[in-house]
């Protein structure tokens, strides 16, 4: 009898923590929208392998949503930093541009040299518009939502300037591989974003990096005045972000053989934001979550795959998107969970009462 | 002698005279605005014209009120991602209610309340719920993007006679120029706008939210009213852009004012108002739109030059306002 109370208040204790934890509502939506698939499409969690590459469903939302989630690791850097980066999008889009005109404008413009000097200096010309947003907040000391505004703005008319305002086409192979190769019947695209994603988390997690990050995102001049070059991280950050960006932008270009600056990347920076916070990090900065991220950038590239499966037109997935980003929020939001969990007590008088103080120790 | 000595007193007076520091913003993009025309009217013919102005306010009506409600959000310190998507809200239920023979009385009142109460739903998750003004405000961007495709896919036109007649409409002034009923209706939005914001209780409240929230909070102010309250005048203000866009182009459609919130965001804060808020002008947004409707009117003088660099010109714009004001900010 009181072997099954202590088992009773450990599990209660167990799910208590599980409910708190952040990462709790977001991997149930995942589970949620899988199950919604599963239940529409019964092969949904079919994977086959063809031509030696894998294919599925599955594989495709972690492909398509490769571009989102690298943003997304960037962003939850600089969100960490207390800063967000509007630009992502127009860098995604000069980066693409770059790339492009130069491949067309080179003479051998289906050679792999060529891609690869291509992809070189794209990401040099997002390291350069990352040192610019870095400058601007970190030097002038400008509002990072204003800051990056500036170039958010500007952007797409830079990427239009390079392209010649046309629609410009590349017929490269290997720089198509980006989007549609594939690498030990992986796609390349998700091995990409997986590994940045890797890497930063092993950078982030196995140095004082990550700590150093979260304390110039909750008090930058206390950790200035403890020794934290707060500047440099800044500035590392937005350097960071822009080059996160920029992959994506070419990972995006290489998947239609061609950059429309009008439309390349536009509102990715919207997604990848949502996607940070649906993970749990605050936009108030200080922690923050790179696992958090990658199951919020996973929501939506399943949402997106889930609306025109399900048989509804895919334009109303900016529908569905809002009523995410809302009771994520809402579930998320310490105000909305303090009333939830007033209703809560009311209903059961007592027992309830010491699981929710070990919840909270 | 007295007469001289009144004089000098007035001249030295005027040489003594700098305005008001919190003017200073207005009164630089005042002076950019003025000094842009003169640009243009050296170097293009016709340019200068009293009707190409004109021209800009019918032009830009819309967007002079959208920036409106925008300056209300920005000076509580907050942000509104969602005014885009809820003009092309409003043309689409405009253009729809009217294809199902709604008299045009209820469908400008369906509008304004859609708009109002997608307004009010964002300031009140913000406000409750304590979610980021630049979350509830995408979510809002996003839920009136989807409800647009869920009413109609296809561009719908409005074919009411009422509508176009209030389109065409123009008041003809003194010289044979003529100003459109659109134009002076956003100019009534700024006057009265302004009004509020400097001679009202509410107004007051505004600007004192966005000084600091906790004092306004400890000195009493009704705090949540107008935090919700600047976000249903945004929604309200981006209905009526809507209506005015629904006019100047006579049809709704989904993809109508994709990115318009970024234009109205950079009229504020080229017409000086600061994005931490608490301070800044309605008469500095209004300047603030007709700086971005100039550089496109340069544009379409000009023939030579792309249209991207308009884009590329409202940036720098942006930028050199936001570095002016860090550097007047940081001085006192």
């Amino acid at each position: 009898m009181p072997e099954t109370v202590r088992t009773g208040r450990v599990g209660r204790a167990l799910r208590a923590r599980a409910i708190a934890h952040h990462l709790f509502w977001p991997l149930v939506a995942l589970g949620a929208l899988l199950v919604v698939n599963l239940i529409a499409t019964p092969t949904f969690f079919n994977v086959r392998i063809q031509d030696g590459h894998l294919f599925g469903s599955l594989v495709d939302i972690v492909r398509n949503g490769a571009p989102v989630l690298l943003v997304a690791i960037g962003m939850t850097l600089v969100i960490a930093t207390r800063g967000i980066d509007l630009s992502v999008g127009a860098v995604a889009a000069i980066a693409g541009a770059v790339a492009c005109v130069y491949i067309v404008k080179s003479p051998a413009d289906g050679a792999a040299g060529t891609a690869a000097v291509a992809i070189t200096m794209a990401l040099a010309v997002c390291v350069a518009l990352g040192r610019w947003n870095g400058f601007l907040v970190s030097v002038l000391g400008i509002q990072p939502i204003i800051a990056t505004l500036v170039l958010m703005v500007a952007g797409r008319g830079i990427a239009m300037l390079v392209t010649g305002g046309q629609i410009t086409t590349v017929n490269n192979d290997s720089f198509g591989a980006l989007a549609s190769g594939h690498l030990l019947t992986l796609p390349v695209a998700a091995l990409i974003a997986l590994g940045v994603f890797a890497a930063t988390q092993i950078v982030v997690r196995r140095t004082a990096l990550g700590l150093l990050i979260e304390s110039v995102g909750i008090n930058p001049e206390a950790s200035r005045l403890a020794g934290v070059r707060s500047r440099t991280i800044i500035w590392t950050v937005y350097v960071f972000a822009a080059l996160c960006a920029g992959t994506a932008g070419l990972i995006i270009a290489a998947n239609t053989h061609s950059v429309n600056a009008n439309s390349l990347g536009l509102w990715i920076e919207l997604d990848a934001i949502l996607a940070v916070v649906i993970g749990g990090t605050s936009l108030a900065g200080g922690r923050f979550s790179l696992t958090g991220t990658l199951v919020g950038a996973l929501l939506i590239a399943t949402l997106t795959r889930t609306i025109p499966n399900i048989g509804i037109p895919a334009e109303a997935n900016y529908l569905f998107k809002a009523l995410v980003v809302v009771i994520v929020c809402l579930l998320q939001s310490p105000k909305a969970r303090a009333v939830l969990q007033r209703r809560g007590d009311r209903t059961p008088p007592s027992p309830s009462a010491p699981s929710r103080e070990e919840a909270v120790a | 002698m007295s007469v001289t000595m009144v004089e000098e007193g007035l001249l030295a007076r005027a040489a003594r005279f700098s305005p008001p520091r919190r003017y200073l913003p207005v009164l630089g993009t005042f002076a950019l605005f003025i000094g842009m025309f003169g640009v243009g009217g050296l170097r293009y013919e016709g340019f200068a014209d009293p009707q190409v102005f004109l021209t800009l306010l019918l032009d830009n009506a819309f967007l002079i009120v959208l920036a409106v409600g925008m300056t209300f959000v920005i000076l509580t310190g907050g942000i509104d991602l969602s005014v885009g998507s809820n003009v092309a809200l409003s043309t689409l239920i405009a253009a729809r209610t009217l294809e199902l023979g709604l008299p045009v009385v209820a469908v400008v009142l369906v509008v304004l309340l859609a708009g109002t109460l997608l307004g009010t739903a964002m300031g009140l998750l913000i406000h409750y719920f304590d979610i980021q003004p630049f979350i509830a405000t995408l979510a809002g961007m996003f839920l009136a993007r989807g409800l647009c495709y869920l009413i109609s896919v296809d561009s719908i036109p409005i074919k009411d006679e009422t509508f176009s007649a209030i389109a065409f409409g123009s008041i003809t002034l003194p010289g044979g120029y003529y100003l459109g009923w659109t134009a002076v209706f956003a100019l009534v939005i700024v006057a009265v706008a302004a009004y509020v914001l400097s001679s009202t209780r509410f107004g007051r409240t505004v600007y004192a939210l966005g000084g600091s929230e906790p004092s306004a909070l400890l000195m009493g102010l009704p705090v949540a009213a107008t935090k919700v309250g600047v976000y249903a005048i945004s929604g309200l203000c981006a209905a009526l852009g809507g209506l005015l866009f629904a006019l100047y182009t006579l049809s709704g459609y989904s993809l109508h004012a994709v990115g318009m919130e970024l234009d109205a965001i950079a009229a504020v804060v080229i017409g000086g108002t600061l994005l931490t808020g608490g301070r800044g002008f309605v008469i500095g947004s209004l300047l603030g739109v007709l700086v971005l409707g100039t550089i496109q009117t340069f544009i379409s003088f000009d023939g030579t030059l792309s249209s991207w660099w308009t884009r590329i010109s409202i940036g720098v714009l942006v930028l050199v306002f936001v570095v002016a004001q860090r550097v007047l900010t940081r001085r006192s």
